[in-house]
């Protein structure tokens, strides 16, 4: 069938079989390999990607649910060329050991501070615990979107 | 030639001096933060093939024939290999070559792999693989240690189940527990583990038109797994190429053949095609390697005035089908047994016991953590035994520089415990330790626990634990360092470049990371045992003091000064420090060959100079000589009505030697202790008869931002003289403290604590029910 979505900002139509997962899709067909997969059955939050905004696990996605919306993946995160202030805040606060969970994680966050722009330690620990990750004990994690929270507040002030 | 430095040269803001001591950020963040970081995985070869393998889903089994007809016609599917197929021995193993390629006819595990399919596509390889067929005859199984060890078990190989039994004994246990005041003993049992790291087991291989066999595998030992291929496959070890990028978490579970040799076999049939394997989590789970479960047999006794005195016990390792590392990870059990105290006499027996349960192997903490639970959980009930401060009695035996060990081996080297636990022992979680359990909440009994443990660093003897770096001069003036070791999430190469940084007087955007490839960097071990960047970062000490020295001399030429002392090398320039004239590092590399500009060295690390009259079953491994110390404290609140366990506060002093980056060190400490709350608290492989019940992220939980306290890291100001800038490994230590420590509190919140781990709600639970608990809860 054909989609037609805005990935990262530009509109693009697509071909592809209905029943195609979108992590495939991403990382196979148009090459995003920094949509990361883990688990293959939505347990593990490294998928994760932006529909509308909004943190969606790609594993779980089908091609054909995408057609008509707005898709970041963390390839798409950055504006002009600067980091968007999670990723700053991602590599200030040591929020990256092997990386592997870090792109769908910086997306959670994204979608969290999108929602919530000051949100305690405690809603941080909530919205990031569907993505699992191994290496860091999630501290510096929740430091780093502190961190962006604050600069982002701080930036609209400005 | 030269110019004259108007001004100090700028570099770009964002890209910092790389100074030991500073929290520079990691080498790697940034790539790893915009999605850029390409991992194994992340490899797409054109025109690759799929390749997936037939597990067995038997643990024990004779395969009478694989039938392959089916999948072999299904149009996509390039070749289905079998055991036939392999050339050479069809044998993989660190050190017991002892687990096949393909199985030929005797499956041990469930994920045994009976069959190798390729196919064009991942859903015709799906398809396919549904359609080998194994002819399997059921064969008796044995399913726990106890088993393996009757008389009359079936056996698994043809040594029978013992892989390995060892004793290492000090002093005279026969008559040492006569004088002891108090005697404690326990039995404790401790479940396999799985890494959980995110990206499974992978790899992409093609055979080169000039015929070299090239892997980019997410692995620990590129240079290892070279010869595991060709020892396999019956290859040249010469003609084989491992590249090994940044990996998506290993911590043990991928040292060691996983995907290597099967994609190799793979390439060799299919005529230059590259080939992809990726396991799915189901199979990461079945087929790679865990933690090996144990048991442990304790006795422990002391004198009156709180002295360790004798130390009988016994740990048996359930290695499941094949040996992978299983002695050595015993030894390293038996090696700590002991704790990091002085015990003058110890008997410590230890068995490695093949099963049919999944592949015992290398993980983070290797068979420390096991032990520690084990000695940790005896220094509480001794406590409690002779009325005494379970701090106060450990700072009191505390192992220190100048002691021998309770392996009977002087430490020579840091010796830190003692400044860990004093460190503990004034800080306000220890000191404000009362009022919690005073503050529990209705319903809710609360607990403060400490332990104290360590890890041995290395390879130990027997086996020289050596690394060769290379760093070189590029052509346009900045350095590139040929990193030999993988960096698994641990953050070595960051630490390399900091630490070619310091001496190279050089900013981050001057120092280049090369990960791991066997055609560039030379031999330097695995990513594993504490030792990556404590002997790597030796090496490569060496490597760049003898760079700059050379590039000074040459600078000295090019600048016509007699001799290089008045010349400081800057970023990206060296200057003549009595005249300011400056050479940029561009126009000297420019001067130089190629093999001019290049500085290769070697470290090997320090073996123990003692040889104990001990532990003779170990032929490699036994003694070790560097240990890294650390003294955990856990708060825990337990829901008496659930018996849901929270850690709700947690501390971690450690001695690491010297710190190279603050930031990075409290990165290893934090993650190897939230991995050790898992351990401790909800992870255990559920196996009946050797089938994993659990075998993903739904059943098997991994701890998530919700079970991991924000953990405060500390270190203790020690300098290990023979580490690079006087840094020892820590990146195991960290996992072997929650255990105890949350046990401990568990303990003083409820009078007892279960000796079999995890500590899930259903054994709390079954605590808070038994009588008498709570009465004499330790503070």
């Amino acid at each position: 069938m054909k989609i037609h979505l805005i990935l990262n900002g530009t509109p693009r139509e697509m071909k592809v079989a209905p029943d195609r997962r979108v992590v495939d899709l991403l990382r196979e067909d148009l090459g995003l390999t920094g949509v990361k997969e883990g688990c293959g059955s939505g347990e593990c939050g490294t998928c994760t990607i932006l529909v509308d905004g909004e943190a969606r696990l790609s594993c779980l996605l089908l091609a054909a649910q995408l057609d008509g919306c707005r898709l970041t993946t963390i390839e798409g995160l950055a504006q002009d060329g600067r980091l968007h202030p999670v990723q700053q805040a991602f590599i200030d606060q040591g929020a990256v050991q092997c990386g592997y969970c870090t792109p769908g994680m910086i997306l959670a966050a994204v979608d969290l501070l999108n929602r919530q722009p000051h949100p305690t330690r405690e809603a941080i620990r909530v919205a990031l615990s569907g993505n699992l990750c191994r290496c860091t004990g999630y501290q510096m994690i929740v430091d780093a979107v502190e961190t962006a929270a604050r600069r982002m507040r701080e930036g609209e002030d400005a | 030639m030269t110019e004259r430095s108007a001004r100090p040269e700028l570099g770009p803001p964002q890209s910092p001096m790389l100074e030991i001591g500073a929290s520079v950020p990691r080498a790697d963040a940034w790539a790893k933060v915009i999605g850029a970081e390409h991992y194994a995985i992340d490899h797409y070869p054109l025109g690759l093939l799929w390749a997936g393998a037939r597990r067995a889903g038997l643990a024990h089994a004779r395969l009478r024939g694989v039938a392959i007809e089916a999948a072999r016609a299904l149009p996509g599917v390039v070749a289905v290999l079998t055991a036939a197929d392999v050339p050479g021995t069809n044998r993989q193993g660190i050190v017991h070559k002892d687990q096949p390629v393909l199985v030929e006819d005797h499956v041990r595990h469930w994920g045994d792999p009976v069959a190798l399919v390729l196919a064009e596509d991942r859903e015709t390889l799906r398809r396919a693989l549904a359609l080998v067929e194994p002819d399997l005859e059921p064969l008796p199984g044995v399913f726990d240690i106890a088993a393996a060890l009757r008389p009359d078990a079936p056996t698994l190989h043809p040594g029978g189940n013992v892989l390995l039994e060892a004793e290492i004994s000090t002093g005279d246990t026969a008559s040492a527990w006569d004088v002891c005041a108090a005697i404690v003993e326990g039995t404790f049992d401790l479940p396999f583990q799985d890494h959980g790291f995110l990206e499974t087991q992978n790899g992409v291989a093609q055979v080169e038109p000039d015929g070299i066999l090239t892997l980019t595998v997410s692995t620990q030992a590129p240079f290892r797994d070279r010869f595991e291929i060709a020892h396999a496959l019956g290859l040249d070890p010469l003609r084989i190429r491992v590249i090994s990028p940044y990996l998506g978490g290993a911590f043990g579970g991928k040292d060691g053949a996983t995907v290597q040799c099967l994609l190799a076999l793979a390439a060799l049939h299919v005529g230059g095609r590259p080939v992809k394997m990726v396991w799915e989590r189901e199979e990461c789970m079945i087929a790679g390697y865990k933690r090996h479960a144990a048991r442990l047999c304790y006795r422990l006794g002391a004198l009156t005035n709180g002295t360790l005195h004798a130390l009988d016990c016994q740990l048996y390792f359930d290695t499941g089908a094949y040996a992978h590392l299983g002695g050595e990870v015993m030894e390293l059990g038996l090696e700590h047994a002991g704790g990091p105290y002085r015990i003058a006499h110890t008997r410590m027996r230890g068995w490695a016991v093949y099963t049919n349960n999944p592949i015992g192997g290398a993980m983070r903490g290797f068979g420390v953590c096991q032990a520690s639970f084990g000695f940790e959980r005896m220094l509480d009930r001794l406590a409690a035994a002779l009325g005494r401060d379970r701090l106060d009695l450990r700072r009191q035996n505390a192992l220190r520089r100048g002691d021998r060990n309770a392996a009977g081996v002087t430490l020579v080297h840091s010796t830190g415990l003692a400044a860990c636990l004093e460190t503990l022992s004034r800080h306000p979680l220890w000191l404000e330790r009362d009022r919690w359990p005073d503050q529990a909440p209705p319903l809710k009994r609360r607990g403060v626990g400490v332990a104290a443990v360590f890890n041995a660093m290395g390879y130990g003897r027997g086996l020289p634990d050596a690394a060769i770096a290379k760093i070189a001069l590029t052509p346009d003036g900045r350095f590139r360092v040929d990193s030999a070791v993988s960096d698994m999430g641990q953050g070595n190469a960051s630490a390399f470049a900091q630490i070619a940084g310091q001496i190279l007087c050089q900013r981050a955007d001057a120092i280049e990371l090369v990960q791991p490839d066997t055609a560039r960097a030379l031999p330097s071990g695995s990513s594993s045992a504490g030792r990556t960047t404590y002997s790597y970062g030796n090496a490569l000490v060496r490597a760049c003091e003898a760079l700059r020295a050379k590039l000074l001399h040459r600078a000295s030429l090019l600048l016509m000064v007699d001799e290089p002392s008045g010349l400081a090398l800057l970023p990206g320039r060296v200057r003549h420090l009595p005249t300011g004239r400056d050479l940029p590092l561009a126009r000297l590399a420019a001067m130089l060959p190629e093999t001019d500009r290049v500085s290769i060295e070697q470290f090997v690390m320090p073996v123990s100079q003692e040889v104990p009259d001990t532990g003779k079953a170990f032929v490699i491994g036994f003694p070790h000589v560097l240990f890294a110390y650390a003294a955990h404290l856990a708060y825990v609140e337990i829901d008496t009505l659930t018996g849901k366990l929270e850690v709700c506060r947690y501390l971690a002093v450690t001695d690491g030697g010297r710190v190279l980056n603050p930031r990075n060190f409290d990165q290893q400490i934090q993650g190897a202790v939230a991995q050790g709350i898992g351990y401790a608290l909800c992870e255990e492989l559920r196996l009946q008869e050797g089938r994993i019940l659990n075998p993903d992220f739904a059943r098997y939980l991994l701890p998530t931002s919700l079970d991991v306290p924000d953990i405060a890291s500390l270190a203790v100001a020690t300098v290990e003289d023979t580490g690079p800038f006087g840094m020892k490994g820590i990146g195991e230590v960290g996992i072997n403290g929650p255990l105890p420590a949350i046990a401990s509190a568990v303990e003083a919140a409820l009078g007892r604590c279960p000796s079999q781990s995890p500590l899930e709600p259903r054994r709390l639970v079954a605590e808070v029910a038994a009588p008498s608990a709570s009465d004499d809860a330790p503070r």
